[in-house]
């Protein structure tokens, strides 16, 4: 295996579901389902994508939602934004559980 | 065994969508193309049109379009498009004969062109001739134009649009339409319009106090400088698969070739303007030059179809006037 990723896996995604191919048509119609406009916006939608994606770190997502986030009209400036959002979260996330270190460090001390 | 001959993917798909071949109907827009000079060069043009190109149509072949729309009453429409149409020394002949016959009158407009010397009456000229101006802007960002049609060219368009405002473009009860066109700064599908276009109207209203009428998405079609760039950057066999997964039947019921014809620099007849660019004229049992134009036999001809046209039918589809289904 000459690479742990393929770019063209993407598009191969649906063969996946070649052994069992009834939750595989599940999970396509509820991942398209979500992914449509609703209370959010296409656009918002592609934005929160994208960040669940980069605090996932897959590459597969984070392509397939870049794209999304142009073709919905979006452009660098907010998918930056969606993206700090994304790593200060998982920053805070990393920081907070500080205070559990620091609490087991209490435990053990005089 | 019976010998089956593979459709190309364009015309399968049509086949399944039971479209094929696909055929002409009411011809209601006669787009002309006054040549291949234009005072910018972007990137995606599939004209491949710049300052040294020197193609531009003669005042005999102007006179041709001008008798074809005498004679055709039912085409309400001239489309004028290039390069930068306005270049061509018989543009105002043009517009000033087409208005004379009661025509509607399209300027497909670059907005630099209302900048560039020789060319400062142009403006008062469209709007005292009620012309329809279709300006370029692919998005409301200066980055992400400027990378397409070249440094600068935004802000100068934005010059262009408030000149325009100023002369009641786009202005509530003017008359004087100004639409705006998006198009993808790469290999992406444009947007869903009414979105982009209420974003657009805020943000442009907003960031530049500019008021427009309506904003049309238009695919980038695989040909010519775009196909170009696709190739260079890796990017055209995903871009195909991209069109052809979009296709949509009734996309490809209201393509804009069904409904006009295109007149290239030299009078010859094409399905649009992107089989002009790629020399593919009228199928060959139709008039293939203005001088012999028939609207009987042009409204019953079998349009010329290539893998391009999957351009027009991905998604919501895409025309000269945005989309289509
Ligand atoms: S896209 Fe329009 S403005 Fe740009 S080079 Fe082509 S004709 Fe000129
Ligand atoms: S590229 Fe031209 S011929 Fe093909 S579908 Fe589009 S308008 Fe019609």
């Amino acid at each position: 295996m000459a690479d742990y990723y393929d770019e063209n896996d993407l598009s191969r995604f649906a063969e996946i579901g070649k052994e069992r191919p009834d939750l595989m048509e599940k999970f396509f119609a509820w991942y398209g389902a979500t992914l449509e406009e609703g209370a959010l916006t296409k656009r918002e939608k592609a934005l929160i994508g994208l960040a669940v994606a980069h605090a996932i770190q897959c590459p597969y997502c984070i392509d397939s939602f870049a794209q999304t986030c142009l073709e919905t009209g979006g452009n660098t400036e907010q998918m930056t934004e969606a993206i700090h959002v994304a790593s200060s979260v998982r920053g805070g996330a990393a920081l907070i559980h500080g205070l559990q270190a620091l609490r087991s460090v209490e435990k053990v001390s005089m | 065994m019976p010998l089956t001959i593979a459709l190309p993917v364009f015309d399968a798909k049509l086949d399944a969508a039971g479209q094929f071949p696909l055929r002409a109907a009411e011809i209601n827009t006669l787009q002309v193309n006054v040549g291949k000079r234009c005072n910018q060069a972007c990137k995606h043009c599939h004209v491949e049109a710049g300052p040294n190109r020197t193609e531009e149509m003669a005042r005999e072949t102007a006179e041709l379009v001008i008798d074809a729309l005498r004679r055709c009453p039912q085409i309400a429409t001239l489309d004028i498009t290039g390069g930068a149409p306005e270049l061509n020394p018989h543009f105002e002949y043009l517009v000033t004969e087409a208005r004379a016959l009661g025509r509607h009158v399209i300027d497909r407009c670059n907005l630099t062109i209302l900048f560039v010397p020789g060319r400062e009456h142009l403006a008062e000229f469209l709007a005292a001739n009620r012309v329809e101006v279709v300006a370029s802007l692919p998005y409301y960002l200066a980055q992400r134009t400027d990378a397409q049609r070249g440094l600068g060219v935004f802000d100068q368009s934005i010059e262009g649009l408030r000149l325009l405002n100023r002369l009641g473009y786009g202005q509530p009860g003017s008359g004087l339409a100004l639409n705006l066109v998006y198009n993808p700064t790469g290999a992406f599908l444009p947007p869903a319009q009414a979105a982009i276009e209420a974003e657009y109207k805020a943000e442009m209203g907003r960031r530049y106090g500019i008021v427009f009428n309506n904003l049309f998405t238009i695919t980038n079609m695989p040909i010519a400088r775009f196909r170009h760039f696709l190739e260079c950057s890796g990017n055209y066999g995903r871009y195909l698969d991209k069109l052809a997964a979009a296709f949509n039947p009734a996309a490809a019921v209201n393509v804009m070739c069904r409904s006009l014809v295109s007149v290239g620099w030299e009078g010859t007849l094409y399905d649009c303007d992107f089989n002009q660019m790629l020399e593919m004229p009228v199928e060959q049992s139709s008039p293939r030059h203005i001088k012999d134009f028939d609207l009987y036999l042009l409204s019953r001809r079998a349009i010329v179809t290539g893998e391009h046209c999957l351009g027009c039918t991905a998604g919501a589809g895409s025309s000269c006037g945005g989309v289509v289904a």
